[in-house]
């Protein structure tokens, strides 16, 4: 087995899971292991099930067998926000930000997981409260500097362009404080140049804030060159798995992506 | 807090309007400051709801039910003894509330506070629903409330309702708890809580990603709104004089509604604006129903007529400005010093 799938140096552990929706099984028996400050991906055609592994990580479908464990404690079954809190921070395919606030605020709201004080020192006004907000918005606002915001601050996250967006929506992730960053489909709807942008910068930012990241990820050309330990997903079930080259190589993988014909071809 | 230029102009506001307020006695007719209490008694309203809908994007229709138990509280709490055993003729009033006498800021804050606590127990099963079932359930929270306070004889008088309120809301006292309402709701809003609670409006699905509890900031969103609606119609039946059950029927959410909505949902200054402005305006229109004489023709007293224009007016308002008044905008003094530095040049 290869040190990237080691149990033991592993932040996330994926145990024989399988999630059912009636009778469609979107996954099925899927066991992986990510190791503390890899980028690993997990790939597969459309309909392989892998958005569905994102809401099971993610903790929107709790999976009916199987274990889950973040940093060694056990997250199946636990809430959203609860995984967040524990250290995993994920960002969406269709990004989700709030298009009305600006990109400070938008950021300042993945801060929020981390904040001492309660609501009703806002609403008191006690000293305490000031001293918090303040260094909230120096973090907010050094994260975007990290990415590239820090000239547009005040402006509505509506108004960004696409890419741009992508960012801030790392940005309010990387606000949480994670160990681990969790991204769904993060190159979507862009541009080949454009994503081999936005995968120089996953790259950055995993060394810069000492991360691990787990892309989740259609395009097979975008993960080859980011991710050191590949997954690949057909019909709900892992059928390959290994470094970008041994994955590249493997008629599994090419079948699932291009057909039968390919390989009896080649 | 950064002692900078505007909030010394806040502070300065403020008491200004505070003190031309306490003199107001003198330039103002009796009628005047009737209207001018019950403009502030409904910015208490319209904030409260924009808290729940315009900020957190809960669409209550409960409104009505937190007033009446604010109003009903209250004036439990400010009415003499002798006064209550005489007014409860259907059955003797029930004992904790015979005696219950306060003063009036007491039971001010203690209607807020019983309004918070029965819309904590209504929030906990009606917050699992989203958008229009949750203004279905709220709207019947309400009339359940109504219903109750109908019923409860003992404690409320059924529904004879409750007379002769002391009058403990003068003008000053209500730009104090509506100044109060403000500066807590402001506070809340424009700190980084007021960013959770619009994040969870935009997208409830991020928010709980990013490690908020969604569900406990909704409750938190509904129960504060409640508390303050509580505030004001407590205020309300003070000034009212007179409260029964009827009052506090869905028209009254409506008419709070019609405020938020027109001043802009998400902002409190919009709110404001919108209260005042319908308020002045449906007072006023009220010289439309009167017979006219135009000189050359005399125009008989049309009832109903101040409705029509009045729902023309709110047609064009909703047109011509689609988000209210100010939209998800606020008025501040750096948007009043730019607006005003771009008009000199």
């Amino acid at each position: 087995m290869n040190a990237a799938n080691d149990k033991a140096g592993a932040i996330l552990v994926a145990e024989n899971v399988t999630m059912r929706f009636g009778g469609v099984t979107a996954v099925s028996d899927l066991s992986f292991a990510l190791r503390k400050g890899a980028i690993g991906g997990v790939i597969g055609p459309n309909g392989a099930g892998k958005t569905t592994v994102f809401n099971v990580l993610s903790g929107f479908y709790t999976p009916q067998e199987g274990e889950i464990t973040l940093l060694g404690k056990n997250i199946k079954g636990l809430q959203p926000y609860e995984i967040c809190k524990m250290g995993m921070a994920p960002t969406f395919q269709n990004i989700r930000l709030s298009p009305q606030m600006t990109v400070l605020e938008n950021i300042m709201v993945g801060c929020h997981v981390r904040r001492h004080g309660r609501w009703w020192s806002a609403a008191l006004g006690l000293p305490g409260f000031y001293r918090e907000e303040r260094e909230l918005q120096a973090k907010a606002a050094a994260l975007a500097e990290k990415v590239n915001l820090d000239k547009q601050l005040g402006e509505t996250a509506g108004s960004l362009p696409y890419g741009a967006q992508r960012r801030l929506e790392i940005a309010r992730a990387l606000a949480t404080e994670p160990a681990l960053l969790l991204l769904d489909e993060p190159a979507a709807g862009m541009n080949p140049q454009e994503s081999i942008e936005l995968m120089r910068f996953i790259g950055k930012i995993r060394d810069e804030f000492n991360l691990s990241i787990l892309l989740i990820e259609h395009d097979m050309k975008v993960v080859m060159g980011v991710c050191e330990y590949i997954w690949v997903m057909e019909y709900g079930a892992l059928i390959a798995e290994g470094l970008p080259d041994q994955v590249r190589n493997n008629p599994l993988v090419i079948r699932a992506y291009l057909g039968e014909d390919v390989i009896t071809n080649a | 807090m950064r002692f900078d230029r505007n909030t010394f102009l806040t502070l300065a506001a403020m008491l200004v309007f505070g003190l031309i307020l306490w003199q107001s006695e003198k330039f103002l007719g009796d009628y005047q400051i009737y209207i001018a209490k019950l403009i502030f008694i409904n910015i208490i309203l319209a904030l409260s709801l924009n808290l729940i809908y315009g900020f957190t994007g809960l669409f209550s229709l409960g409104h009505a039910g937190f007033i009446a138990i604010g109003a009903y509280v209250a004036a439990i709490c400010i009415l003499p003894q002798a006064q209550k055993e005489m007014m409860w003729i259907l059955e003797p009033i029930a004992w904790p509330a015979s005696h219950i006498f306060t003063p009036f800021w007491v039971a001010v804050l203690g209607a807020g506070l019983f309004a918070g606590i029965f819309a904590f127990f209504i929030a906990v099963p009606v917050l699992k629903l989203g958008d229009d079932y949750l203004g279905m359930a709220t709207l019947a929270f309400a009339e359940i409330i109504r219903v109750l306070i109908v019923n409860a004889t003992p404690i409320t008088n059924g529904s004879l309702g409750i007379k002769g309120i002391p009058n403990h809301s003068t003008l000053i006292v209500c730009y104090i708890w509506a100044l109060f309402t403000l500066v807590i709701l402001a506070r809340l809003c424009y700190s980084n809580f007021g960013n959770i609670l619009r994040c969870i409006r935009d997208n409830e699905i991020a928010a709980s990603v990013m490690g908020i509890n969604v569900f406990h900031y909704k409750v938190l969103s509904f129960c504060v709104g409640a508390f303050f609606a509580g505030i004001g119609g407590a205020l309300l039946g003070s000034h009212l004089s007179t409260i029964d059950p009827k009052m506090f029927n869905f028209l009254l959410t409506f008419n709070v509604l019609m405020f938020v909505v027109t001043g802009g949902l998400g902002s409190l200054t919009g709110s404001i604006l919108g209260a005042t402005i319908i308020t002045i305006l449906l007072e006023w229109l009220r010289a439309l129903e009167e017979p006219m004489n135009l000189g050359f023709i005399e125009l008989p007293g049309i009832p109903g007529m101040r409705m029509v224009v009045f729902s023309v007016v709110l047609l064009a308002i909703i047109l011509k400005r689609r988000e209210g008044i100010m939209g998800t905008r606020e008025l501040t003094w750096n948007r009043i010093f730019a607006f005003f530095s771009r008009h000199k040049a």
